[in-house]
């Protein structure tokens, strides 16, 4: 229906598992009782808000409670209305450290702060907190502000790990929130052209936002564009290569090839900022695996126990043995029901257990390298590094494997390869 | 909530095909050719394979107890040397042949480098090669006739396969090469040759049969169609160029039929251990094998090439490798 298919060498074609939430629209979890914010939401190597609030506070919903200072970094907000109760190190799930977080209490008097009226767009998503929320979490402000110049801004629409269908309820439920968001994107880079890549088998996402593309009569160009159904194809570099068959040269960052690429849900974050002046405290997370009773798309506040995400969604099943923050591919194991949610959790997944195989040697069959799409030579990379050959393995690209673990998914050993590469990697450092 | 919680690395889903599922499919893919040999060369063909196969399992298991390695015998790749060894033997070589190459196959090349993943050349092809070196009497004459179905095979009179034919006629009798290139040119005879009604090694006589498998474990994804393809391109082209250029040159059809190509380029050229890994390698891989196959065949002292080109590209692996890494992206 819209012409040619976009795709990129390598990747791989997991089954997709998003029927069990394709259809679930959009609902909102009931206000936690409390919460717990961290004020490290950006990257691991960025660095923690500081906390401007005290225990005992009373703050409102929306209301900053940390300040972004320091080079990478963005500001925190409450996602209630109610009590400071605690600053303190918690537990970090994705940095693998303690951190400060906030624990607040709910009020429940509902009251809700804005953002200042008379900021820029662009000054309204930093003060929003606004982080790249398909996993990457960061600054928005940051990627808007690029020191060279961008002539297309790509929203990546792709949402292509198993399970994941937040971005596609976001798409389908709010097509015109998503490209005024994008419009504002736009405009700020001064990009010419917008394209919004989806995944051909998102028939109402593509339908949804082709129909309010053809309304919009703007300076800036809007394209559609549907891709194959591929992992890893919401990689920033496979969906720049895959669309406008540029490569993001090796250790550099899209702007090289004048190009910014934002996921659906921190589109929808900036409109919500700028035209709502809403601060970024809560978004869009799917709940699923063969793990829980009822998958759902769920409107959930930042800082929400997964606990109680999980009893809305009917409880989980027995024997969970997983439960995962974001998808099955490049997702985050969490050790705990309690840890609570991130800006950038795309998806809680609870995974019953599963026979898993023990690794065996490598018999070469080559498949981890036709699906690398970095074009790396996995178990060669994996031999240097069990030989402890770093030096070796970084000239063979070990720092250019994006994680995506394509190798590892297809290895009939079963070699944890991923693993190897990301314990290298920080080695390495 | 009482779960026990387990944290680990990405990816937390696997695709489901292990190694197990490459070999036995494998396995199953030798299944008509297997069938196609008994219904051929009779009972004596089935015994060999058993003996192949079951003391390739054998040694496979003492060799891995005796390095103090995990016994894996179940994993299906002995069984895959077991049955490319028979493939390869002529029908009526005697009983102690197979033995004694599956115990050169597993104990030497394979299990002596580090089992599988490490040896560096087709343990198979390696043992042929062992044993044409060793009773060349028994391995380059052991060619029946087949026998459609008639169980015995047993007492047959020898006859050579049609490469040695056409080989020994050029170099011994001139005069009458002529006639029999246009004869094996010939439909009925090409017709002959690719649904197995020729003499030859056990497994290699039906073209057809060793297709259906082949074809099996491409759409399965089991082997890259990489190798097969550029291996059979290359006969096929250099055999047509031969024929356009030179009098007396049999049909590129004849070529590709006979003497094991399809086995070798289908089972052996694509075993993972020994070929190289990138993706461009395999094509070089598949290329050289071809030349090689025709220069043995046009020009060398052997009649056949199949073994030997795949056994010197297996040698050449980690250079090819070396040079067909892919460019990085971005890089
Ligand atoms: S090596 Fe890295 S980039 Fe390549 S498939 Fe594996 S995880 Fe992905
Ligand atoms: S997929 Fe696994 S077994 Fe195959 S070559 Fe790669 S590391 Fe080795």
């Amino acid at each position: 229906m819209f012409g040619k298919r976009f795709t990129f060498p390598g990747g791989i074609k997991p089954k997709s598992y998003k029927e069990l939430t394709k259809n679930c629209p959009i609902e909102s979890l009931p206000e936690p009782k409390s919460v717990l914010v961290f004020f490290h939401q950006v990257i691991p190597t960025g660095s923690s808000a500081v906390p401007i609030v005290k225990p005992g506070d009373k703050v409102k919903k929306g209301e900053k409670i940390g300040a972004g200072e320091g080079k990478i970094s963005s500001p925190v907000h409450s996602p209630i209305s109610g009590i400071v109760r605690e600053i303190k190190e918690f537990p970090h799930p994705v940095l693998g450290r303690k951190s400060l977080g906030c624990l607040i209490e709910n009020l429940g008097d509902g009251e809700t702060a804005l953002l200042p009226e008379n900021l820029s767009p662009w000054e309204k998503i930093r003060e929003a907190g606004i982080v790249g929320m398909g996993g990457a979490a960061f600054p928005t402000y940051l990627k808007l502000n690029p020191p060279k110049p961008v002539d297309t801004l790509i929203i990546n629409g792709c949402e292509c790990e198993p399970y994941l269908t937040g971005d596609f309820r976001v798409m389908v439920e709010y097509p015109e929130e998503v490209l005024l968001g994008a419009k504002v994107m736009a405009e700020i880079l001064k990009a010419k052209k917008v394209i919004i890549a989806i995944e051909e088998d998102r028939k109402e996402a593509i339908e949804s936002i082709g129909s309010k593309i053809k309304s919009q009569n703007s300076e800036i160009k809007f394209q559609l564009v549907i891709s194959h159904a591929k992992y890893p194809l919401g990689g920033e570099k496979q969906l720049i290569k895959a669309t406008l068959k540029r490569e993001v040269p090796s250790g550099k960052i899209p702007y090289e090839v004048g190009v910014c690429v934002q996921n659906v849900q921190t589109t929808f974050a900036v409109y919500e900022a700028v035209f709502c002046n809403k601060p970024l405290y809560e978004r869009v997370v799917t709940v699923s695996g063969d793990g829980i009773n009822k998958p759902k798309n769920l409107r959930v506040k930042i800082g929400t126990e997964i606990k109680e995400i999980i009893d809305f969604c009917g409880g989980m099943k027995d024997g969970v043995e997983k439960i995962i923050f974001g998808g099955p591919l490049m997702g985050i194991a969490v050790p705990s029901p309690s840890t609570p949610t991130l800006k950038a959790t795309t998806g809680i997944l609870l995974f019953t257990r599963k026979k898993e195989e023990p690794a065996r040697d490598c018999i070469r069959c080559g498949r981890c390298v036709s699906v690398c799409p970095m074009h790396l030579l996995p178990s060669i990379l994996y031999q240097m590094i069990k030989n402890e050959e770093f030096a070796k393995a970084k000239e063979e690209g070990l720092l250019d494997c994006i994680e995506c673990g394509c190798c590892a998914y297809t290895c009939p050993a079963k070699i944890g390869l991923v693993e190897s590469f990301k314990m290298a990697k920080a080695y390495g450092k | 909530m009482e779960n026990k919680i387990t944290v680990s690395f990405s990816p937390h889903i696997r695709d489901r095909v292990n190694v197990e599922y490459l070999m036995f499919s494998v396995v199953v893919a030798l299944i008509p050719a297997l069938i196609g040999s008994v219904y051929f060369f009779g009972i004596r063909a089935l015994i060999i394979i058993i003996l192949s196969s079951l003391s390739s399992l054998l040694f496979e298991g003492l060799a891995q107890k005796a390095f103090g390695r995990k016994i894996t015998i179940g994993d299906g790749s002995a069984l895959i040397t077991g049955l490319l060894l028979a493939f390869n033997l002529p029908p009526n070589v005697p009983y102690f042949i197979p033995i004694i190459g599956s115990a050169f196959a597993i104990i030497i090349v394979k299990q002596f480098f580090g089992g599988l993943g490490y040896n560096f050349i087709n343990p198979a092809l390696a043992a042929r090669a062992f044993l044409v070196v060793s009773w060349p009497s028994f391995m380059t004459k052991g060619f029946l006739p087949p026998r459609f179905g008639s169980l015995s095979g047993i007492d047959g009179i020898t006859q050579a396969t049609p490469l040695t034919l056409l080989k020994d006629t050029r170099l011994m009798n001139p005069t009458a090469y002529p006639k029999l290139v246009s004869q094996f040119s010939s439909l009925p005879v090409l017709k002959n040759l690719f649904f197995g009604s020729v003499g030859g090694s056990l497994g290699e006589t039906s073209a057809f049969l060793l297709l259906l498998g082949g074809v099996f474990l491409l759409i399965n994804r089991v082997i890259d169609y990489r190798i097969p393809l550029s291996y059979l391109a290359t006969v096929f082209f250099i055999s047509l160029f031969h024929k356009i250029f030179f009098q007396n040159a049999v049909s590129p059809l004849f070529h590709l039929f006979s003497g094991g190509l399809i086995l070798g380029a289908f089972f052996m050229a694509t075993d993972y251990v020994t070929i190289p890994i990138t993706p461009k390698g395999r094509v070089i891989f598949g290329i050289g094998c071809g030349i090689l196959t025709m220069l043995i065949r046009l020009f060398g002292g052997y009649p056949e090439g199949v073994c030997y080109s795949i056994l010197f590209m297996n040698v050449l692996t980690p250079f090819i490798e070396r040079y067909t890494k892919p460019r990085i992206y971005g890089r």
